[in-house]
C-alpha cells in the first residue's frame, strides 16, 4: 500500500480530538501533589511520577501518570533534563564545526543530523556533492540504521525482561560501531559527514569488512526471530499493546517506524528520495496494527534491508573524490600545506574563520531511524548559521505516549516507551 | 525538490494552514521560530511584507503529491502572540511550547502553555538573541 493510493481521514476526525484530550495530563511539572492533596480520600485515582531516572525510560524521560489501580488514565511525558542548550551553541559554531554539535543530538544515530545538517548548509551554498561522497553518506547511514536498529532490539529485549536479549543486542551493535571505527575514527559522534562531502575517503579493506558484517548479520537476526518473535510470553507483552492509528499519527506529526507500523508506507527514501536512494532497490516495511510488535517487527525488518541497500552499495560505489572541489569550502590537501604557504594560509584560514554562506533560509530532511529528521538553517551571510534548528523526530514522537498507554497496565507503558524508541538527547537538544 | 514558502500574516495564518489542510497536507513537521534582531539585512522578504523581529516559521508535508510547505509569519517584538495550531494539527502542541520556551512568544489559545525544556521557574528566553551566552547565574532552585 502506497501514500498516494490511501485516503486517510486528516488530523481533527472528531474521535481523534476527544480521544486526545482526554489522554493527556495536561498540569504543571509540581502539580501532581497538590492536585492529590486537593481531591482527598474520595478520588481513587493517584497521579504517580516515572523517571527521570528510571532504567526503562531511555535516559532521562519523566512521565507522570495518573493511576486508576494498575491502569494508565491520562499522563504526560516531562522532558527538557538534558537540555544543553545546543541550538544556540549552534550559532557560535562555523559551518564546518556545526557537525560536531548536531552529532552530539541523536547519539544512537548521529551520521543523521551531521547529514541533515550538512545538507541544509550544501543547499545555502548551491554546492553540489561529488557522487562518490554521496554514496559514501549512503554507506554511512545504512551502517548506523542497522547499529541504532540493534540498540532498539537490545533495549526493547531488555524492558520486556528479555534480559539475555540486551546481550545479543548489544554485541551485534558493537561490531557495526566497529566498522564505523573503522571508517570515521569514532565508534560515536562521528563528526564524518561534513558540508561538501566527507572527512576522509574509504579505508583500505573496507569492501571486506561490510562484507563480513553483512553476510554475518542475517544468520544472527534470525537468531533474534528464535528468540523473541516467535515467543509466546514475548508476543503476549507486545501484541495489542499500545495501539495507535494513521489518522491519529498523521496528526500528531509522527514519522517513522510508528507511523509506518500502522500500515502505513511513509519513508522519506522512497517518497521525496535524498542522496542516491532512487537508484537502490528497498522495501519500505509497514505493519498492520500499529501496535508494539509491529514496531519491534518493523525495526528488525528494516535491517534486513539496509543489509539489502548495503550490497547494492558494494556494487555501485563510484570512484571519484570524496569531497566537493571547491577552494572555498575544501581545505587543500595534508601534503600541499608542507610545499606551499598559500595552502597552509588556506587551511588556517578555512579552520579558524570558516567559510562565509550566502544569506538565505533552508529546510533539509533525512529519514533517520527514527523518522523525519529535519534540519532549519537561516544564514546571514557570515561563516556562522544566524539560526540553525534541528526538528528531532523523538520529540514529535513523544507525544504519542499519552495515547497509546490510556487505559492500559504501567508494565505496558514500560513497553510502550520502549517501542517508540526515543532517544533523550534529541528530544531536549 | 524546494520547498515552497508563504509568507501570511497574522490574520491570515490560521485561515491559510486550514486551507493547507483541507489540500492534503497532512502533518505540521515543525513548528520554530527565528529571532532577527541582529540580522543586518534581510533580503529574502517580498515587498509587501513587514520585516518584524520574530518570525514563526511553520512545514508542513503532503504526501499525496510529496512536498514540502513553509509558512513564514512575521510577529512584533511588542506584541509576540500568534493563534495556536493545536485545533487544527493536534501534534504542533509540544513544538508550540519549545517555541514559546525559547522565544516567549504566545500561542493563543494553547491548551498547556508551560515551559517545555526548560525548568518553570526559569527567567528568559533563551533562544532570543538578547539573551546572552553563558552570562547568567544558574537559576535551579536547589542552588539558591
Amino acid at each position: 500500500m502506497s501514500a498516494a493510493d490511501t485516503t486517510v481521514e486528516v488530523a481533527t476526525d472528531e474521535a481523534v480530538r476527544r480521544r486526545d484530550d482526554s489522554a493527556v495530563l495536561r498540569i504543571g511539572e509540581d502539580d501532581g501533589e497538590r492536585l492529590e492533596a486537593e481531591a482527598g480520600t474520595s478520588d481513587t485515582s493517584m497521579v504517580m511520577n516515572m523517571g527521570p531516572q528510571h532504567p526503562s525510560t531511555h535516559g532521562v524521560l519523566r512521565l507522570m501518570l495518573e493511576m486508576e489501580g494498575e491502569t494508565v488514565m491520562r499522563s504526560k511525558p516531562v522532558i527538557g533534563y538534558l537540555h544543553t542548550g545546543m541550538e544556540k551553541t549552534a550559532e557560535t559554531l562555523t559551518y564546518l564545526q556545526g557537525p560536531t554539535n548536531v552529532t552530539r543530538m541523536d547519539y544512537a544515530a548521529p551520521l543523521f543530523s551531521e547529514l541533515a545538517f550538512s545538507m541544509a548548509t550544501e543547499a545555502l551554498l548551491g554546492l553540489e556533492v561529488p557522487p562518490r561522497a554521496t554514496w559514501i553518506r549512503m554507506l554511512m547511514c545504512e551502517l548506523n540504521r542497522i547499529s541504532s536498529h540493534l540498540l532498539f532490539q537490545a533495549t526493547n529485549g531488555m524492558d520486556i525482561g528479555a534480559v539475555s536479549m540486551m546481550i545479543y543486542g548489544w554485541r551485534e551493535r558493537e561490531e557495526a560501531l566497529r566498522l564505523l571505527e573503522t571508517i570515521t575514527g569514532l565508534r560515536m559522534n562521528h563528526n564524518f559527514i561534513r558540508p561538501g562531502g566527507v572527512a576522509a575517503d574509504l579505508p583500505d579493506g573496507w569492501r571486506d569488512e561490510v562484507l563480513t558484517l553483512i553476510d554475518a548479520l542475517p544468520a544472527r537476526l534470525n537468531e533474534f526471530d528464535t528468540l523473541l518473535t516467535g515467543q509466546p510470553i514475548y508476543r503476549e507483552r507486545l501484541q495489542g499493546v499500545g495501539v495507535i492509528n494513521t489518522a491519529e499519527c498523521l496528526a500528531l506529526g509522527v514519522t517513522g517506524p510508528i507511523l509506518r507500523s500502522t500500515g502505513y508506507a511513509w519513508d522519506l527514501r522512497r517518497d521525496m528520495p535524498y542522496l542516491a536512494y532512487d537508484q537502490v532497490d528497498f522495501d519500505v516495511v509497514v505493519g498492520t496494527y500499529g501496535d508494539c510488535f509491529d514496531r519491534y517487527a518493523i525495526r528488525l525488518n528494516e535491517i534486513r534491508e539496509s543489509i539489502r541497500i548495503l550490497a547494492q552499495i558494494l556494487h555501485q560505489m563510484p570512484s571519484g573524490d570524496y569531497r566537493v572541489q571547491d577552494k572555498k569550502v575544501t581545505p587543500p590537501p595534508r601534503a600541499r600545506i608542507d610545499e606551499s604557504m598559500e595552502a597552509l594560509i588556506h587551511h588556517f584560514k578555512i579552520f579558524t574563520e570558516g567559510f562565509k554562506v550566502p544569506a538565505g533560509e533552508v529546510y533539509a530532511a533525512v529519514e533517520s531511524p527514527r523518522g523525519e529528521l529535519g534540519c532549519y538553517m537561516v544564514s546571514d551571510g557570515s561563516a556562522v548559521p544566524y539560526r540553525m534548528h534541528i526538528r528531532g523526530p523523538s520529540f514529535v514522537n513523544l507525544q504519542t505516549l499519552p495515547h497509546m498507554m490510556q487505559g492500559g497496565m504501567v508494565a505496558d507503558a514500560v513497553a510502550i516507551i520502549s517501542s517508540v524508541d526515543p532517544i533523550m538527547g534529541e528530544v531536549d537538544r | 525538490m524546494t520547498d515552497s514558502v508563504l509568507h501570511v500574516s497574522r490574520d491570515q495564518f490560521t485561515e491559510t494552514v486550514a486551507g493547507l489542510r483541507d489540500d492534503g497536507y497532512v502533518s505540521v513537521l515543525d513548528v520554530t521560530a527565528v529571532d532577527y534582531l541582529e540580522h543586518p539585512g534581510r533580503t529574502d522578504l517580498p515587498a509587501e511584507v513587514t520585516p518584524e523581529r520574530f518570525e514563526l516559521v511553520v512545514t508542513l508535508i503532503s504526501h499525496t503529491a510529496p512536498g514540502r510547505t513553509r509558512l513564514r509569519v512575521q510577529v512584533p517584538d511588542d506584541d509576540p502572540t500568534v493563534p495556536t495550531l493545536f485545533d487544527l494539527y493536534p501534534g504542533t502542541e509540544a513544538l508550540e511550547r519549545e517555541v514559546a520556551d525559547m522565544f516567549g512568544i504566545v500561542f493563543e489559545g494553547h491548551p498547556d502553555p508551560s515551559r517545555i525544556l526548560m525548568p518553570p521557574d526559569w527567567e528568559g528566553h533563551p533562544l532570543r538573541k538578547d539573551f546572552a551566552v553563558g552570562q547568567i547565574p544558574v537559576q535551579f532552585k536547589a542552588t539558591r
